[in-house]
């Protein structure tokens, strides 16, 4: 079961605050200014900055045992691919699968689920089959699937939500069919901040023997996974939203599933022995990760789920319901802006519209004041278009972020009425 | 402050309100449609041309005030011009709007579009300006189809 944090306010006194002085000393970055302002950075759905002990454990990569993994006999190489499988361990247990090889390593979530569309979807799909995503999906849990379905002459159905963000899911139920063949969900949208309930949606495909992949990538910033409670086939997350590198990710897939797919790529690595004849593959997880993977990037996320795991995540799921409140009313409170997503729960994401001022425009702005937030469709184009909206700024908030940076937010959001002259 | 207030000059706040030339074009016998896909800026350029010259310019669509005081700015500039001068008009835009900030933009023959002078200050912004441009360029030169800035 997934513990993600909801908006409701936690009671007070229930246990110690989460220490945000503390936190914010870890990350570097935060001491920087930009444009002669502290910087106050509320883009983390992008992409979240990175801890000390991240950084130090990629330098200490490159200084110390930087080598290949799994070739040769030499010293460096043997201690970078103990500490390759290492991290891959950790991430296990840090996703509460059952093995290690559950793990396999890719470049990011998007490249997870285009593994699993083109090695487990897409050898399965006949005319007439059906894929069953969400209406709040994010372009990289789209665009795969219809490339599969279009290949396979499959169809490609989505679950609606309604007005708030939140997935109506007696919908979902009744489009889960007998021609479905795969679901595949976001478990906290980019856009909204939507949490959808995937253990009951899991659960419910699960009945007609439908496998599911969970989009993760903006779930496990925000709180503890287990994907053996989820029982979720496939589960897909990237390193740096989750204060890792850039470049690496994780697909989980119950070892099962893994082991009958066939390989997404070919190459070294992932090979037991090859003659011109005939390959043998390796075993999973090695089947799928073919030539040499980005090792620093493994190591770094390896350090950066340690990180995670020191934290008190219930102090932080009090403290990001905090934000999410006190931004949400905050934000509403400044005339001419209106909220887009307000389901319940909700992780701490706000997109939100200015009247009369496009989502640029007030990205620039707010810019100016060393306020960094996203502004454009965030890559869920049909989640404006049911919005009406043709973009939207959205102030996504970390386990470093505070009530000052919400309010440096609203002080920003007074420049544009200044600027725009309203 | 001094960058967002060379940028968002009075003029632009202006156009962007209250955009002048705005919707389509009865007769128009050149049209092009342009989008910023990273932005979701989109543009589409009216044009009635006869012997080579733009005897009416309009536009639609919906952006940053950028892109829109830009389209308004551009379509009031480039009346009357022939289709080689507006063009150039173009060319000289396009220079004071990627000219280093160091240096003092070269605005000499823009007129009111000297007001666009500030964006060469935010790199990011610069094709938000440039868009009704690449999209009247297309519409000139009979490609209807989707001019796109990425």
């Amino acid at each position: 079961m997934t513990t993600l944090p909801s908006a409701r306010p936690a009671a007070a006194g229930t246990l110690a605050r989460w220490d945000l002085k503390r936190a914010r000393a870890e990350f570097p970055i935060l001491a920087r200014t930009v444009h002669g302002h502290r910087l106050v950075y509320l883009d983390n759905a992008a992409t979240a900055q990175k801890p000390l002990v991240v950084i130090e454990a990629l330098t200490r990569f490159y200084q110390e045992y930087n080598a290949n993994i799994h070739r040769a006999v030499h010293a460096l190489s043997e201690e970078a691919t103990a500490a390759y499988e290492s991290a891959r361990v950790r991430i296990q247990r840090f996703l509460h699968a059952d093995e290690a090889r559950e793990i396999v390593f890719v470049r990011g979530t998007t490249e997870a689920i285009n593994l699993v569309a083109h090695s487990f979807v897409r050898p399965r799909l006949k005319p007439g089959d059906e894929v069953l995503i969400t209406a709040m999906e994010h372009h990289s849990n789209i665009v795969p699937w219809q490339l599969v379905c279009e290949e396979r002459g499959a169809r490609l159905r989505v679950a609606p939500m309604n007005r708030a963000g939140e997935l109506l899911l007696e919908d979902y139920a009744a489009l889960l069919g007998p021609r479905t063949r795969f679901v595949s969900v976001v478990q906290v949208s980019n856009s909204l901040g939507t949490i959808n309930p995937v253990a009951e949606m899991i659960r419910l495909a699960h009945d007609r023997h439908i496998p599911v992949l969970v989009d993760g990538a903006q779930a496990v910033p925000h709180g503890p996974v287990d994907v053996g409670s989820l029982d979720c086939d496939f589960y897909a997350f990237s390193g740096h939203k989750a204060y890792g590198p850039t470049g690496i990710g994780v697909l989980y897939g119950k070892a099962g599933l893994l082991e009958e797919m066939p390989p997404y790529q070919g190459g070294g690595d992932m090979i037991r022995s090859v003659s011109f004849e005939k390959t043998t593959f390796a075993p999973i997880p090695a089947k799928f990760e073919a030539g040499t993977p980005h090792v620093a990037g493994v190591v770094g996320l390896g350090a950066a789920v340690d990180y995670l795991s020191t934290l008190d995540w219930r102090q932080i799921a009090e403290h990001e319901a905090d934000l999410l409140d006190y931004a949400a009313t905050s934000l509403a409170a400044v005339p001419g802006v209106r909220l887009i997503g307000t389901a319940t729960p909700k992780a701490a994401v706000v997109s939100f519209v200015v009247d009369g001022v496009h989502a640029h425009d007030v990205g620039t702005i707010l810019d100016q004041e060393g306020v960094a937030v996203r502004t454009g469709h965030h890559c869920t184009q049909p989640v404006m278009d049911f919005f009406g909206v043709p973009a939207t700024a959205r102030a996504s908030f970390g386990l470093y972020n505070g009530r000052d940076d919400v309010d440096a937010l609203v002080a920003g959001l007074g420049r544009v009425r200044q600027v725009f002259g309203e | 402050m001094n960058g967002l207030s060379e940028l968002y000059q009075q003029l632009i706040i202006d156009h962007n309100r209250n955009p002048r030339n705005f919707g389509a074009l009865d007769g128009a016998n050149r049209t092009a449609s342009g989008d910023n896909p990273l932005c979701g800026d989109q543009i589409r350029v009216y044009l009635r041309v006869t012997n080579g010259v733009i005897e009416d310019a309009r536009f639609e669509g919906n952006g940053c005030a950028i892109s829109q005081a830009s389209a308004s700015l551009m379509t009031t500039a480039v009346r009357g011009k022939s289709a080689a001068a507006a063009l150039e008009l173009f060319r000289a835009f396009h220079r004071m709007v990627t000219s280093p900030p160091a240096e003092a933009p070269d605005a000499k023959a823009l007129g009111k579009l000297a007001a666009f002078a500030g964006v060469r200050t935010f790199p990011a912004r610069v094709k938000c300006a440039n868009l009704a441009w690449h999209t009247l360029r297309a519409a000139l030169e009979g490609d209807p189809g989707g001019v796109s800035t990425e």
